[in-house]
């Protein structure tokens, strides 16, 4: 029977798409319909349209659809494992006494915003580059500093991102693929670099955690024979945690798994005790771990040509700019970064607020944070305040996914994986943007985090990447 | 000024929740600072910052909630307190919308394996790329949408034709598919009759007289009204034809449409001569001897289509009400019009309803005028001045131009309409009204007020102004059709049954010194 035949034999269902009472006559008549919540893609630009099209052509799509399930795969499949802790200067390839790392896309220092510039300032004071914060701005304007961003030698850094040679870093391994990816360590609470805050109660913490904190995590993961963050993370998330905005849960193992290694080195108890509770004095501490589990694993699936799987958002206060696996090497497609809208502290309006900024939505790259809201049912208020609204944020992102990842799952929507491998033209033929769970700095220097909310990165990140896309994939 | 503070011991509440709370509290009226969080260091350290730490919250431990309020007054202080008490009470109920909305034709049909339709009425910009996901999804397009190239729509219906797939349109208005209208159609009976129409209107008024003289549809398939062009080739007529000659519940095949291009028509009666079952044939302005010569019986008008349908799928001719031409009421009209009341004006929302009426006329009258005349001798001028007889396609693109189309927005014809009831010239105004899905819920009525005030104002000035309506639906449909029609008569509407009634009607009104 011909598939008209089939169609005059069977129940009329049918998928509506435009004028809507469309769909509501057709119900009228008992037969099914869905109407869909569709919008022009690309916005209705045709250039965007056209690239669409061109990528569509079945030979090219059949090259496309490979690379991008062999970067899904990658991604999946990365393990990765906690295996040390070190000073910059020590173990990030790249690294020198004057470098500086900050967060997202490159950019130099006349440009950057009031946070970071306040990160970069303390973090030269910090490295005894400069006697003040004064001088420190000197520096940074002099060309002595090199600036590059966390993304390009490995790292990712939160925030500010400002990294610096001393620092002590997360060091994380793809057991799956062999690379590595470093951040660095939660300053806890809210006056802190990595929000723009430098005074010397800022100074001092980070030099406690140079001189006891990190050398202490190092001594103890010496012990260790490494740990698996890829299963802590799934676990953290049936415990209620989206892993970028909540940490709670993922706090709690890690320092359960580093604790009896802790107690094993030669710190006196009064220094233990003094890191356990800095530990405790906020639920932020896993929250930079989680950062480099999924640096790794994206990571192992940048430069696979062909693939449209977008392997890095970041942002550096000023841009968002995100980095595609099919460009390889440090290709940014970037625009404005955008105002986070969220509860704010006492005090503080949305006025005050900085622009979107940190490395931290390579969480929602993986398929974490935001994407995982459905996971963290407690910290719904960040996107309204219901539930409801948690699934639906989870569950929509998987329109702009490729897959999902059986390792790491979200109990409320039945165990289903977490959205993994935002495709670049998803994202444009929807018009869905990835939602982003993150904190709000404050937009002058020195003063530091101010609330939390939910962002979305430019559309026009995404459309300069489909453009280069379709002119370099034949 | 003044501060309040409370802590609640061993009260926990996560800090994402507490935030959304403070930020509530802030806004308050009169609260200059509300601060609610647990008693952390962080907590305290942002205290300490705003300068509202106090020793009393120093001193509260990680497991304590803290409440600060800063207000103008005590009693600002103590309101706000209240509120923010009602506050963590009313966190909001649970919306209970978790219906499943799709972006994308791509993941609705990857999540509901049964659909099999797409109806597509997008902006014509995008309807092609979305009626070509339907067809990679293995669905059946309905393509409402106009405005869609020629390339594009011979490319989808190649493509459909590969995959073996409909795509009705573009610029499809009807379509009946197992006993369900899409678009606009009208609620008529189940039946024996398969139509493949390229005319929207055209389909529709078929559709309706089979019902009416008893018979009933198995599938209305619209093509699209170019199908049937030397370009596009009728590759879905003739895979509609195909389809429905296999079909066991059809008897009889219905063809509406346009005369269509030479080797077009010669692939449709090459066609209907491999057909097992009977093809009636409706070619608007068309000639017999072809379909003859194909085996196809012929019908000159839309009523003359459905009579032989229903009569060939088996009906008793006998017991048909034809509603024959009431003749004593031509007489009638003829004999209230003045001389010089002599031309017809058409002002119709139905483009095929139009196109029969004017070719009735032009049997017997040359100077037959109209925006959709072929014969660009004929075709108007200046479309916002009537000559002569004057037929208007109101649908057409000329009219529309990013309005709505008179089916839904009668502005344009009311405007017209009162314009033509002014010229004495006229010797009757016909209209027609659509019913069904898709259409105004009250064609005649938004008419209405027009009529009466024309009417009116030919009384005034003591001549006859003679409306001819139609009313096109069936008795299942919505509106109801007999209200519709009494709202006409009421006015002094004259009604007649059939498009094609409409035009004989209207041509035999003001034939003179018959």
């Amino acid at each position: 029977m011909s598939k008209i035949n089939e169609l005059f034999n069977s129940k009329l269902n049918v998928i509506n798409v435009g004028i809507e009472f469309f769909k509501d006559d057709i119900l009228k008549q008992n037969a099914t319909a869905t109407h869909l919540e569709w919008k022009p893609p690309g916005g209705g630009k045709p250039e965007l349209i056209t690239a669409l099209d061109k990528l569509e052509d079945p030979a090219l799509l059949e090259k496309i659809e490979a690379a991008n399930k062999l970067a899904v795969e990658r991604i999946v499949n990365s393990q990765p494992i906690l295996i040390g802790f070190d000073q910059a200067i020590n173990c990030v390839p790249g690294m020198t006494k004057t470098t500086i790392l900050h967060s997202g896309p490159p950019i130099t220092w006349d440009r950057m915003n009031g946070a970071m510039r306040g990160a970069v300032t303390g973090a030269i004071v910090f490295e005894g580059l400069a006697k003040n914060l004064e001088e420190a701005a000197k520096v940074a304007a002099s060309g002595k500093i090199t600036f590059a961003p966390c993304h390009e030698l490995n790292c990712v850094g939160s925030m500010a991102g400002v990294t610096s040679a001393s620092m002590f870093m997360h060091i994380v391994e793809n057991k799956t693929y062999g690379n590595i990816a470093y951040t660095n360590l939660s300053e806890q609470m809210s006056k802190i670099l990595r929000m723009g805050a430098n005074d010397e109660t800022v100074i001092a913490r980070l030099n406690w955690m140079r001189d006891v904190l990190g050398p202490m995590l190092r001594d103890a993961m010496k012990l260790s024979n490494g740990i698996d963050l890829r299963l802590m993370l799934a676990q953290a998330l049936h415990m209620g945690d989206e892993c970028h905005n909540r940490n709670n849960a993922g706090t709690s193992l890690l320092i359960q798994a580093l604790t009896p290694f802790i107690l094993e080195t030669n710190f006196t108890t009064e220094q233990k005790r003094e890191v356990f509770d800095f530990v405790a004095s906020s639920d932020y501490f896993s929250g930079p771990t989680w950062m480099a589990l999924c640096k790794c694993a994206l990571d192992a699936a940048h430069g696979i040509e062909n693939s449209t799987i977008v392997t890095t958002m970041a942002r550096n206060g000023v841009e968002f700019g995100i980095r595609v696996s099919g460009m390889p090497g440090n290709t940014w497609f970037t625009g404005p970064a955008q105002k986070v809208i969220g509860p704010m502290f006492a005090g503080y309006k949305p006025e005050d607020s900085g622009l979107d900024i940190g490395d931290s939505a390579i969480t929602e790259t993986y398929g974490i944070g935001g994407f995982a809201m459905a996971a963290a049912p407690a910290i719904v208020a960040l996107v309204g305040g219901t539930v409801e609204e948690a699934l639906g944020f989870s569950t929509k992102m998987k329109e702009i996914t490729t897959t999902e990842n059986p390792n790491v799952t979200i109990p409320l929507l039945n165990f289903s994986g977490i959205a993994t491998g935002i495709d670049v033209r998803n994202v444009i033929q929807t018009g869905i943007l990835p939602v982003i769970n993150t904190a709000i700095a404050h937009k002058e220097p020195g003063i530091g985090m101010i609330g939390a909310g939910i962002t979305y990165p430019p559309t026009e990140a995404f459309e300069k990447a489909l453009l280069a896309l379709s002119d370099k994939i034949s | 000024m003044s501060t309040k503070v409370v802590i609640k011991q061993s009260t926990y509440f996560d800090s994402v929740s507490l935030m959304s709370l403070s930020t509530k509290a802030n806004q308050i009226e009169g609260v200059e600072q509300a601060v609610i969080a647990m008693g952390t260091e962080m907590n305290k350290e942002v205290l300490r910052n705003v300068g509202l730490l106090t020793p009393e919250l120093e001193g509260a431990k990680t497991s304590d909630l803290m409440i600060v309020v800063k207000a103008a007054t005590d009693e600002l202080c103590e309101s706000a307190f209240l509120q923010i008490e009602e506050l963590f009470k009313n966190k909001g109920a649970a919306k209970g919308t978790s219906d499943i909305k799709y972006p994308t034709i791509d993941s609705a049909a990857k999540s509901i394996p049964e659909a099999n339709l797409a109806v597509i009425s997008v902006n014509g910009a995008y309807a092609a790329r979305e009626a070509r996901k339907a067809l990679d999804n293995d669905l059946h397009v309905m393509l409402f949408s106009d405005n869609v190239s020629i390339e594009d729509e011979i490319a989808l219906k190649q493509y459909a034709h590969e995959k073996g797939l409909l795509v009705m349109g573009p610029d499809c208005g009807t379509a009946i598919i197992g006993n369900v209208a899409l678009c606009f159609g009208n609620s008529v009976r189940r039946g024996n009759i398969g139509i493949v129409g390229a005319s929207g209107t055209g389909s529709q008024e078929v559709s309706v007289r089979i019902h009416d003289f008893g018979g009933g549809i198995t599938q209305l398939i619209g093509t699209g009204g170019r199908d049937l062009s030397e370009q596009v080739g009728g590759i879905m007529m003739l895979d509609g034809m195909k389809a429905l000659d296999e079909d066991e519940a059809t008897k009889v095949i219905v063809l509406i449409s346009k005369p269509p291009a030479p080797s077009v028509e010669k692939k449709v009666l090459d066609q209907i001569k491999l057909c097992k079952k009977p093809v009636v044939v409706y070619f608007i302005g068309g000639t017999e001897e072809s379909v003859v010569a194909a085996g196809g019986h012929f019908a000159k008008t839309s009523k003359e289509a459905a009579l032989k349908a229903v009569v060939l799928a088996g009906a008793d001719e006998s017991t048909i009400n034809k509603r024959a031409l009431n003749i004593p009421l031509v007489e009638e009209i003829r004999a209230k019009l003045t001389p010089e009341q002599k031309y017809i004006r058409g002002l119709f929302c139905g483009g095929t309803l139009c196109d029969e009426a004017m070719y009735i006329a032009m049997d017997k009258f040359d100077n037959v005028y109209s925006n959709i005349q072929k014969n660009p001798d004929y075709k108007l001028k200046d479309l916002h001045v009537s000559k002569e007889h004057t037929f208007l396609d109101l649908g057409d693109d000329d009219f529309t131009n990013g309005k709505p189309h008179p089916m839904i927005d009668p502005s344009t014809r009311i405007a017209r309409f009162l314009q033509e009831a002014k010229d004495p010239e006229v010797g009757v105004i016909v209209m027609d009204f659509i019913l069904g899905f898709g259409s105004h819920e009250d064609p005649v009525g938004v008419m209405l007020p027009a009529i009466i005030e024309a009417k009116e104002l030919a009384a005034k000035e003591g001549r006859h102004l003679e409306i001819l309506g139609y009313v096109l639906g069936t008795d299942l449909d919505s509106p109801k059709i007999e209200d519709q029609v009494n709202k006409l008569m009421e006015a002094g509407v004259t009604i007649a049954s059939s498009s094609t009634n409409v035009g004989l009607l209207s041509r035999e009104f003001v034939v003179k010194g018959a």
